[in-house]
């Protein structure tokens, strides 16, 4: 039997009915039509379907579309704004954070985790805390580069904001 | 893989859970954080006729001390049990072990109830319940750690039967998990695990046999006043692991003396 499955994903009100065995990649991917969330095994160990549910990061083949009812998705399509890259993005781009990309969705979303939960992390806080997601090509240094150098991005970002905020206050 | 096709439904309280699985019988099964039950369907080595979904039945997920005894719910994922002050001040050694399951994104997910109905052999939470003499609490009973991971994926749970909360003394001293693995998010290829508590030690193993294993002669042996390095030669004491992909039997029961040693001395 089919069920009615009600999601937010990047923002975009998305309603289907889907087998209860359709697993949650394979609902944005074949159902959606999101590809960027990306299939690399089929043990839960690679890490490249990441995807943010209500904000923490789950393996989107590790869950039915069924239990995603009424939760918030962001993907990889999800972080761009306006053309404008998101610095993990950009970050992963400047850094050579990828080499065939095929894992790169998945690491840029369990970063985006990672920094959401720790805006200053340490090259052993970024291991410890992309340790589900696999890399056949770049050997993990350029990632760590990318991911610190996004960090310091958009700390530098919320630091601009908050000094054209005073400035505006000032004047 | 695509799994196999299921009927699914979604229960609200921990009665409605239990008389779906009562009308779907041996065939259903909970799906709690699915972290090991996915996995199992993805590869067909489970092909339930029915998953009862229980993350929508409130309350499982509360963590709190009552008396001496740290209440942890069904649903309590790994990553608030890691990250709970209540957990920190009162078995910082669960909060720890919570840190070590797998990575961020299987702690978002996985729970307590998950891990011990599911018993692994690898499972890390069911050493510090069996070492701690913790309770495994139904909808129906309360059931001792001891008499609860019976074999190998096997305990004593009915098919209607629904692990609420797992209920652990409050130990606060010296502790130490040490898991031993290649791989960061790794099971463990052997843990060990040492806890002051009472003026003696528990000491648990995990992934020597099939169930977690308390070893009881390195306690007695510490108890007994022998250094740490002579009790840890017992920790291998009656165990016949079998072997698999990551170590043989026999360096199993070496890292279970070295990590036993190496948890006793390292507890903080």
């Amino acid at each position: 039997m089919k069920h009615k499955v009600a999601t937010t994903v990047n923002g975009h009100p998305q309603e289907h009915e889907v087998e209860p065995r359709l697993l949650l990649v394979h609902y944005l991917r074949d159902v959606v039509g999101l590809t960027g969330t990306h299939i690399g095994c089929d043990t839960s160990q690679c890490g490249a379907c990441t995807i943010l549910v209500d904000g923490k990061a789950v393996k989107s083949c590790t869950m039915f579309a069924v239990q995603a009812e009424g939760k918030n998705l962001t993907t990889i399509e999800g972080l761009a704004h306006d053309g404008q890259l998101h610095p993990l993005q950009q970050a992963f781009w400047d850094e050579h954070g990828l080499q065939c990309g095929y894992c790169t969705p998945g690491f840029i979303m369990a970063a985006a985790y990672l920094l959401a939960q720790n805006p200053n992390p340490t090259d052993d806080d970024i291991r410890k805390g992309l340790e589900g997601n696999l890399c056949r090509c770049t050997g993990y240094v350029n990632i760590i580069k990318s991911v610190k150098s996004a960090a310091a991005m958009m700390g530098g970002a919320t630091e601009k904001a908050g000094e054209r905020a005073a400035a505006a206050k000032r004047s | 893989m695509i799994p196999a096709a299921f009927e699914y439904s979604h229960a609200t309280s921990v009665e409605e859970a239990s008389k779906l699985l009562d009308k779907y019988g041996e065939d259903a099964k909970v799906l709690a954080g699915g972290h090991s039950l996915i996995p199992l369907m993805r590869l067909r080595l489970a092909q339930p006729k029915a998953l009862v979904d229980i993350n929508g039945i409130k309350g499982l997920e509360n963590i709190e001390v009552k008396g001496s005894k740290l209440h942890v719910g069904a649903l309590a994922r790994h990553v608030d049990i890691n990250n709970s002050h209540v957990v920190k001040d009162n078995l910082p050694i669960l909060a720890e072990v919570a840190g070590e399951v797998g990575d961020n994104q299987v702690r978002n997910m996985g729970t307590m109830g998950g891990v011990v109905a599911h018993a692994d052999a690898a499972g890390d939470y069911p050493t510090i319940a069996l070492m701690l003499d913790a309770e495994v609490v139904t909808n129906k009973r309360t059931i001792q750690a001891k008499d609860f991971f019976k074999d190998l994926f096997t305990t004593p749970l009915a098919v209607n039967e629904i692990v609420t909360e797992v209920v652990f003394p409050v130990a606060n001293g010296p502790h130490k998990y040490i898991k031993f693995r290649r791989r960061l998010f790794d099971w463990a290829i052997v843990g060990a695990a040492a806890q002051k508590m009472n003026g003696g030690w528990r000491i648990g193993l995990t992934n020597v046999g099939p169930t977690p294993v308390r070893a009881k002669a390195v306690e007695d042996a510490l108890h007994s006043g022998a250094k740490v390095e002579e009790a840890a030669q017992h920790a291998s004491d009656g165990l016949d692991p079998s072997g698999d992909l990551r170590a043989s039997p026999e360096y199993k029961k070496h890292l279970a003396r070295v990590l036993t040693r190496r948890a006793i001395e390292q507890a903080g």
